[in-house]
């Protein structure tokens, strides 16, 4: 699914990530844990085709980060925020049919996957005043409208209380066995303990650790 | 590319709509901007002077530097740029539809400011409704060209300073070709020819934000 190796991504000549080597296998959960500036938001946006590879090699979904097509990767993937994904001033239904109908999805399949993350009564309510954990849950019904073959959670659980987090650990277990390879980026390890990660962690963007 | 085009469209709308930012913020400005003129013009002159049309346009261009900027901000966080670039939505489709909602809501501000023009600017309601045309050709180019430049200035993610410094050079000719489709519709002359180059003008941005919108985009 994954295959990174000597990946460099610059920014402005900042080294985002200075040689990452990993890969990731299909239907797999993966944590990215370490501290601020780490260069695990990086590691998801190369993954999500969202920011450009300097050097090395990469491929993700079968596209090669250096000469494939990163739109087509964009299509295949789905990515969840901590910062919100979604326009606030429309309803949660709204966003919903946005994205269905920009992925050529039918938009029936709304009601079920906001009754999955049970959303269904707040399907009206503008973005902007749902709560950070049903803003959360919008995110994840985004990801499950779109059935991406890899999920990037950037910091799904800041804000998140223990109930929010039960919830989430669920979800990505279920999305996990239906077949879908999941990445999180984290400052901590997954508390889950049934969730059963592999545990990646980085430093002055290398990978530095890397734990079953 | 049309079916993603009636869909950002359909969005962008609906965002304005739903905030009323053009209902009770740019509108406003715009009235008031308008009738600012009129006083700087004088209560003697305002019905005698060539300059209503000149000072139309100019208070469109600042209306539209406003809801250029309000077009990319709707997109700029950084959360939703990452998650609507995952869509992989064709970029010319998505200039289409946003120049589109700019010129629906530029045409919404510009009759209500020719009413606004009749009334401060004294200008011959007979002449600015003929001038309407031109008006609707010259608002479109400006909605393209402004599309286009406020993704040159950053998308929403810029200052916002940059947008007003790298468009109006670009602004200017159109300005120019609507003022005097304007007045020629209001005292006589070359409409037809203003009106065409406003009509080329057009074209051309569209065809330039078809092309390069997704560099831009990706930039």
């Amino acid at each position: 699914m994954v295959a990174l190796s000597d990946a460099v991504v610059l920014v402005g000549g900042f080294p985002l990530l200075s040689g990452v080597n990993l890969e990731l296998s299909v239907t797999s959960l993966n944590v990215v844990t370490g501290a601020n500036g780490a260069g695990k938001t990086s590691l998801l946006r190369l993954l999500g085709g969202l920011v450009t590879l300097t050097s090395g090699t990469g491929v993700v979904c079968g596209v090669d980060l250096r000469s494939g097509d990163l739109r087509e990767l964009r299509r295949r993937v789905g990515w969840l925020g901590h910062e919100g994904s979604f326009y606030d001033d429309l309803s949660a239904s709204e966003n919903l049919t946005f994205a269905a109908k920009a992925l050529a999805r039918p938009t029936s399949e709304i009601a079920g996957v906001l009754d999955r993350v049970e959303l269904s009564s707040r399907a009206t309510t503008p973005a902007k005043q749902l709560s950070a954990g049903q803003r959360r849950r919008l995110g994840l019904a985004w990801l499950l409208l779109r059935r991406s073959e890899l999920w990037l959670l950037d910091e799904p659980y800041a804000s998140l209380d223990d109930e929010g987090r039960t919830f989430f650990d669920q979800l990505v277990g279920d999305v996990v066995k239906s077949g879908a390879t999941v990445v999180v980026s984290a400052h901590d390890p997954l508390r889950s303990s049934a969730l059963a990660p592999r545990t990646i962690t980085l430093a002055g963007g290398l990978v530095v650790g890397d734990h079953l | 590319m049309i079916r993603v085009a009636w869909l950002v469209a359909a969005k962008d709308l609906r965002i304005e709509r739903r905030s009323r930012v053009l209902l009770w913020q740019v509108l406003p400005f715009g009235v008031m901007a308008l009738l600012l003129s009129g006083l700087a013009l004088g209560a003697a002159h305002a019905g005698h002077s060539n300059a209503a049309p000149g000072l139309y346009y100019l208070v469109m261009v600042l209306v539209a530097l406003l809801m250029i900027n309000r077009s990319q901000v709707i997109e700029g966080s950084p959360g939703t740029r990452a998650s609507v670039a995952t869509l992989g939505l064709d970029p010319a489709g998505v200039f289409l539809g946003k120049a589109l909602a700019l010129a629906v809501e530029l045409w919404l501000t510009g009759v209500v400011l020719l009413a606004g023009a009749v009334l401060v600017l004294h200008t011959a309601l007979g002449g600015t409704l003929s001038a309407l045309p031109s008006v609707v050709v010259t608002l479109g180019a400006l909605a393209a060209a402004g599309t286009l430049y406020g993704a040159l200035s950053g998308g929403g993610q810029g200052p916002a300073t940059l947008l007003p410094v790298l468009s109006l050079p670009a602004f200017a000719p159109l300005l120019i070709a609507g003022e005097r489709s304007f007045s020629a519709a209001l005292y006589g002359g070359a409409l037809l020819q203003w009106w065409v180059i406003s009509l080329v003008a057009l074209v051309a941005y569209l065809a330039i934000g078809i092309l390069l919108y997704g560099v831009l985009e990706e930039s």
